[in-house]
């Protein structure tokens, strides 16, 4: 029989109001009386929530030795503080689970990773983690390898964590969308195959995330997310269906709605026809999505890469920034897999420990970095134009 | 020409430094690595070598990652 649920005055202040809690679910694992350690743990657990909103201080802390055998990542240690008040979660890990790609599964293979999860942790999840794992929440010290073992058995792998390559993630690509440019899930599927030494071994200075987009309106925020960002383009003309252009025309303001909105006011609409200056477009997609019956991206598809983002930690945030202005997107993808490998062969002899890539492009320069992996630089690598037109140079320059 | 330096080579020379790091430096892969190429030479040992030597050490459960700040190659606890 499951334990009385300890008091929590204050956090069920969160069961108040119309929306969902995270309150309320971590309750139902506490009475689950199918899951008796489960349950312990999720009571410890709403203790120590209550005890933090109490005292404003959080009490976990993370890291240490602690995973499975053989691998660097995949387990992030999560430890209370006050393991003699509440012993269900003294020791309460964090599993990744690698989701396949695009985050499309069974109901048989939730119900079986659900099983596991009851079995051997806590029963609370987090779909999808910001990392875009499953994440499994809450596991003792002494059931991760069992876990594991479940998991490998029902063919899932951990994810990455630690300083390596981070489980690779995309948006669901073809598979749901007519805008993808080019396959995310397969790509994303191969570069966790290719790289699993990377994924699993953390080699580097810190982390490493490829995130792939299908489109420019990159769905997972590559590029704001992803030390690679491979966002899907196109470099011919955007399609248009001029007779579902006068569609739109009659029920929208297409001046007000898309022209004037585009933001190199490369659009023009005489009334009759759209035209677009394409060599002036920049992929912001806002036409094609105010008008998808009657625009789409071009037929020459492929991606753009993007280099350098990160969510602040040490420095301020970054944008990921162009490094590759094109490129088909094809099996066996070698040249990403080789630029991939000639930047992290650079960096991770070369980086500081816990700097990004793209902290070490802004340290070292991008002009040292282009040359060391081997890149010729390219006006589309120009984040903004320089604001002071004079330029000087040596005397022996000119 | 010298003799060929084996995977079991640069994994012991690398159990040996961490061992003599215990609990005064963290070690990352790089930093063992660049020690082994320094120490066997260039020509001798290479990145590929290490990252082999390394899979063979954590394999064994001789090492063990951990993680503070940063993955580190540690001696598994006792």
């Amino acid at each position: 029989m499951a334990a009385k649920l300890r008091e929590t005055p204050l956090i069920d202040e969160l069961l108040k109001g119309p929306w969902p809690s995270f309150v309320k679910e971590i309750k139902k694992c506490a009475q689950n009386e199918k899951n008796e350690r489960g349950s312990a743990r999720s009571n410890d657990l709403l203790g120590v929530l209550e005890r933090s909103y109490k005292e404003t201080i959080g009490h976990w802390k993370h890291g240490g030795i602690v995973g499975v055998m053989g691998y660097g990542g995949g387990v992030i240690g999560r430890y209370n503080d006050l393991p003699e008040e509440f012993p269900n979660v003294a020791h309460f890990h964090t599993i990744r689970v690698n989701q396949p790609s695009g985050w499309f599964y069974t109901s048989d293979i939730l119900r079986k990773l659900c099983d596991i999860w009851d079995k051997h942790g806590s029963g609370i999840t987090n779909m999808h983690g910001s990392t875009g794992d499953i994440v499994f929440l809450g596991c003792a010290t002494d059931d991760l390898e069992p876990t594991f073992a479940d998991l490998t058995a029902l063919g899932f792998d951990l994810g990455g964590s630690g300083s390596a390559v981070r489980t690779p993630s995309c948006c669901c690509g073809m598979a749901r969308c007519e805008w993808a440019c080019y396959d995310t899930m397969a790509l994303t599927d191969d570069l966790t195959r290719t790289f699993q030494d990377e994924l699993h071994r953390p080699a580097f200075p810190y982390k490493f995330k490829f995130k792939m987009s299908g489109c420019p309106n990159d769905c997972v925020a590559s590029i704001a997310r992803a030390d690679m960002s491979i966002i899907g383009t196109w470099r011919d003309d955007i399609q248009i269906d001029q007779k579902a252009v006068a569609d739109y025309a009659s029920k929208l303001n297409l001046e007000n709605d898309v022209i004037s909105r585009c933001p190199t006011k490369c659009m023009s609409w005489d009334g009759k026809k759209l035209s677009i200056d394409n060599s002036n477009c920049v992929k912001c997609m806002h036409c094609i999505n105010a008008m998808p019956k009657a625009l789409a991206p071009g037929k020459d598809r492929g991606a753009t890469i993007l280099l350098g983002s990160k969510a602040p930690i040490i420095g301020g945030a970054l944008l990921s920034s162009v490094i590759v202005p094109f490129l088909k997107i094809e099996p066996p993808y070698e040249d990403i897999k080789e630029l991939a490998e000639a930047i992290w062969d650079l960096w991770a002899e070369h980086g500081k420990n816990r700097e990004r890539v793209g902290e070490f492009i802004q340290r070292i320069g991008m002009g040292n970095f282009l040359e060391q992996i081997g890149l010729e630089p390219r006006p589309e690598m120009v984040i903004n134009p320089r604001s002071n037109p004079y330029i000087f140079y040596d005397q022996d320059q000119e | 020409m010298g003799d060929e330096v084996t995977v079991s080579t640069v994994a012991e020379a690398m159990y040996e430094m961490v061992k003599q790091y215990h609990g005064k430096k963290n070690l990352k892969a790089m930093d063992l690595t660049k020690a082994m190429i320094e120490k066997f030479g260039g020509d001798n040992c290479d990145k590929q070598l290490c990252k082999q030597a390394i899979r063979e050490l954590i394999d064994s459960g001789r090492c063990t990652y951990s993680y503070v700040g940063g993955s580190y190659i540690v001696l598994p606890p006792t």
